[in-house]
């Protein structure tokens, strides 16, 4: 009864088409408080006075500020830099200072309006380059909150043996997540001291640490539930940390439950985004296409607080090269501060920044060297017995050629070339057509070392009356969590889906399997469960159960096994494989476990009199190892793209003195069905030994791949080689009539 | 205060009375006083369409209608079509399809294509992705969405044939 490699339907599908799922808004809370944030004007001073117009009416509001907290004033995460309210220092625009709180959702707002903050305003610092002149200190004695170098070889060396150099700096932008379900939490405390924290995230295990600094008590008595999830996409990996604090401390200062849920505006202006990146490339060449030297520098803007911009910087970095095997590398990335909102886990995770650079760097150099820019990356491209740039050996599961090649025979990429080529030179045609490819990986699983510092736990429990449930808080977000874990389990016991349930991630209930990020819950988790399922196998197999297994025999299975004890369960744990070795200092050896690949080609037409740029077709072939549920996987892939194909060509998030101008849905524009091309989607397995079933990673690749595509495509379409995102009209508009000046 | 109103609207076939704010928000009103949280708020300023209900047989944002505006009006919304064990064939095809993810946009998402449906709408994928330019979904990329509503438009086409 295998139900691996089958689609089965989502869990929790039937309750979401029929609006029957709860998200944290539609818990109704009777007689809660509804809180909202009072934040900074400025982006960098310090607090002078805080006035409370004395002509409104206080009766009913609660207030709290940073003197309310009874523990420490910090959002626990990497670093305890960021406080959880602005008590002295501003140092970004938006800062949390206070918390309101009324019963009436409108009259908290109408509070919030009756509260006017003095500052000393200091000159902030807004740009990266700006920070790294240091001139105004925001962190430590240089602004870099983080600095990585990756050597392999002898860079001087390699580039002595080059034919040509090829030099190019590249830029991207902000990016905002747009998960349609807006950041929210709710918080009380229980009769017994327990204070529960329930709503939208990610990571409760996250939210869970964090809380215990903010309010000092024993661990068992804080507790994170999880609610149905609107989209996350790494935009509720941290930042529900600091919500949760927000909320828990007005709660417990009232004495009441507290909703608090940001709209739109608030949450586009307030949370993370993806770090903006600027990316130099220099590159020695072999007349033949060889690379033989890679100098890249990665210069990322943190915002203002460390948040998760080390390990973002880290993984970044970590893709630098693309997926092409080079002897001599130097990787230098650098993560700043400056005087905005922080930025923060956005999907790819630093790795779409500088993919788009390394793989609009191959189609400069296949330029200079008058090459295909094809035959230059099958020239280079991992393969079996590469070595990264970090001294890693990949000793299977690469399916980057396989990719590779999968994409551009069914997107017939080499006849459309010559055909849009011989389009472009009709004078008479509206538009120009263009096709562009690019090729990428992406590391499955937490970086370096990170897995074996997480420890992470699941467990397959059975219950005598045949219930078999799956703990653990992996979070359900979209992406297909709670199906495919039981499709693993089901699978490892031989037994239907339909009989393996899946428990809501809940601090007091589940253990802690990790945070839901890094494209880790199938390959990390499912594995876990996998094992756990394989010796709840056994137990039933030692109780008498035999295979083939009908429902009345496994339940009096499951009774025989469960014997006294009520319930039986297996708990897994993570533990390092063997051969798999990284160190943190030098930043040598295995950066991941196995990597997934993707390949893209973007077909697209642009008219000679608006520049608009339309996605005609997409053809996209990805490696994820094995596709657990195959219908999961092409949504993953399509929903990446259509984010990916935004970041391209639409989104462009306006900063002005640190504050965002277009903090809404109406003119930050994110891609709708009449944008997003039909896509051509095929599915390559390249088994990962370790992997449960060869399962490796899914859920960030799609995001790294389509960018530099449609930027080959453009530079295929119009000759203009533009290295900055997004890219709009005006842009191509502008870029144009200056070639021709 | 606000001066309060009284007004009657058909929500889902069944009479029901208001009392409060004119200016209200539909979407809170379904929400808040008729307890149906089916309806969603993603941008609250009309451009994402979690919040579309029918408004005597239109699509509307309901973030954009004060509950004025709706008295005497019959309102439909994704509470209409049908219960998690029983879903109805455009509901069941998103299922199989992968039409849903997170699931946030769908009650609006599928609200847009039970209107396109019921009207008669052809299962051209292009004439679908027009009907539904007005629901954003970050999750799916919208071409499982849209292969759920052809899927639906065939079935009732060929159900419609063998008659």
């Amino acid at each position: 009864m295998p139900s691996v490699s089958e689609s089965f339907l989502r869990k929790e599908g039937p309750e979401k088409l029929t609006g029957v799922a709860k998200y944290i808004d539609d818990y109704p809370l009777p007689g809660c408080l509804h809180a909202v944030t009072l934040r900074s004007s400025i982006a960098r001073g310090v607090i002078k006075k805080i006035h409370f117009d004395p002509a409104f009416d206080w009766d009913g509001v609660t207030v709290v500020t940073a003197k309310d907290i009874p523990g420490q004033n910090y959002v626990y995460l990497l670093e305890v830099d960021q406080p959880l309210l602005a008590e002295h220092q501003i140092r970004h625009a938006q800062e949390p200072i206070l918390i309101i709180g009324h019963p009436d959702r409108a009259n908290a707002y109408e509070a919030l309006a009756h509260v006017q903050v003095d500052y000393d305003e200091w000159d902030p610092v807004l740009t990266m380059e700006e920070s790294l002149e240091a001139k105004r200190l925001l962190y430590g004695a240089d602004n870099v909150f983080k600095r990585i170098e990756i050597v392999k070889g002898d860079l001087d060396a390699g580039f002595a043996l080059a034919d040509i150099i090829v030099e190019e700096e590249y830029r991207v932008p902000h990016q905002e997540q747009a998960y349609i379900e807006n950041n929210g939490m709710a918080a009380w405390q229980e009769d017994d001291g327990t204070l529960i924290l329930m709503g939208s995230m990610q990571c409760p295990f996250y939210v869970h640490k964090a809380m215990l600094p903010l309010f000092p008590r024993e661990p068992d008595k804080i507790r994170v539930i999880q609610t149905t999830t609107g989209g996350g996409f790494g935009g509720k990996e941290e930042y529900p940390n600091m919500i949760a604090g927000h909320a828990a401390l007005l709660a417990l200062e009232a004495k009441r439950p507290v909703k608090m849920i940001y709209d739109r505006h608030e949450d586009m202006l307030a949370t993370t985004k993806r770090h903006p990146a600027r990316v130099r490339h220099r590159t020695g060449v072999r007349r033949d296409g060889t690379l033989v030297a890679q100098d890249i520098d990665v210069l990322m803007d943190g915002g203002a607080y460390v948040t998760l911009s080390p390990v973002v910087l880290s993984r970044g970095i970590l893709h630098a090269t693309g997926p092409y095997e080079c002897p001599n590398v130097r990787v230098v990335g650098r993560v700043v501060a400056t005087s905005t909102p922080p930025n923060g886990a956005f999907r790819g995770f630093g790795a779409p920044q500088t993919l788009f650079a390394a793989e609009l760097q191959m189609e400069k150099i296949a330029t200079r060297l008058r090459m295909d820019p094809v035959a230059i990356r099958r020239k280079n491209l991992f393969r079996e017995g590469a070595v990264t740039a970090t001294g890693q050996t990949l000793r299977e599961s690469v399916g980057a050629s396989t990719v590779l090649e999968k994409a551009l025979a069914r997107s017939r990429f080499a006849d459309k070339k010559k055909q849009y080529a011989r389009w472009n030179q009709s004078k008479r045609r509206t538009s120009w057509r263009g096709i562009g490819v690019a090729a990428v990986f992406h590391g499955a699983g937490f970086t370096g070392s990170g897995e074996v510092f997480l420890r992470s736990r699941a467990r397959v429990a059975l219950s005598p009356d045949g219930r078999i449930r799956v703990d653990a808080a992996s979070t359900e977000i979209g992406q297909g969590t709670t199906s495919i874990l039981a499709q693993i389990v089901a699978d490892a016991l031989e037994l239907p889906y339909e009989w393996v349930e899946v428990e809501m991630p809940d601090t007091g209930k589940v253990p802690d399997s990790g945070p839901t990020v890094a494209s880790r819950t199938c390959m990390i988790v499912g594995g876990l469960l996998h094992r756990a399922a394989k010796k709840l196998k056994l137990a039933l197999l030692n109780a008498g159960a035999h295979w083939p297994l009908g429902r009345e025999a496994f339940e009096r299975a499951a009774a025989r096994a469960c014997g006294s004890r009520g319930e039986l369960d297996f708990v897994e744990q993570f533990e390092k494989p063997g051969d798999i070795e990284w160190d943190d200092v030098s930043y040598r050896g295995d950066a991941y476990g196995v990597y997934s690949y993707a390949a893209m080609v973007v077909d697209l037409e642009i008219d000679k009199l608006t520049y608009e740029i339309i996605v005609r077709n997409v053809v996209t072939a990805q490696d994820v190892g094995k596709a657990i549920n195959p219908l999961f996987v092409e949504g993953q892939i399509i929903g990446g793209t259509s984010q990916a194909l935004g970041y391209a060509l639409l989104e462009n998030a306006i900063f002005d003195r640190g504050v965002m101008q277009n903090a809404q849905l109406t003119n930050y524009i994110i891609p709708t069905t009449l944008d997003m091309p039909p896509m051509d989607v095929t599915i390559v397995e390249k088994p990962y030994s370790k992997g449960p079933f060869g399962a490796k990673g899914v859920g960030e690749l799609p995001m790294d791949v389509p960018a530099p595509a449609v930027a080959a495509a453009v530079y295929d379409a119009t000759g203009l080689f533009l290295t900055e995102l997004p890219i709009l009209p005006e842009k191509l508009c502008q870029a144009l009539h200056a070639q021709e000046n | 205060m606000p001066k309060k109103i009284e007004l009657e609207v058909v929500i889902n076939g069944q009479k029901k009375a208001y009392r409060g704010a004119a200016f209200k928000r539909l979407i809170d009103v379904l929400r808040e006083d008729f307890a149906l949280t089916g309806t969603k708020e993603g941008c609250g300023e009309g451009e994402c369409g979690a919040c579309t209900v029918l408004l005597d047989g239109e699509l509307v944002n309901s973030c954009l209608i004060p509950v004025y505006q709706a008295e005497g009006a019959r309102v439909e919304t994704i509470e209409a079509l049908a219960a998690p064990n029983a879903l109805d064939r455009l509901q069941a095809f998103f299922l199989t399809k992968g039409g849903a993810q997170c699931g946030i946009c769908t009650p609006g998402m599928v609200m847009s294509a039970w209107a396109y449906v019921r009207e008669g709408g052809s299962d051209d994928a292009a004439s679908i992705r027009e009907a539904l330019a007005g629901n954003l979904c970050r999750c799916t990329g919208y071409q499982h969405i849209v292969e759920s509503v052809v899927a639906t438009v065939q079935a009732s086409n060929q159900r419609t044939r063998k008659k």
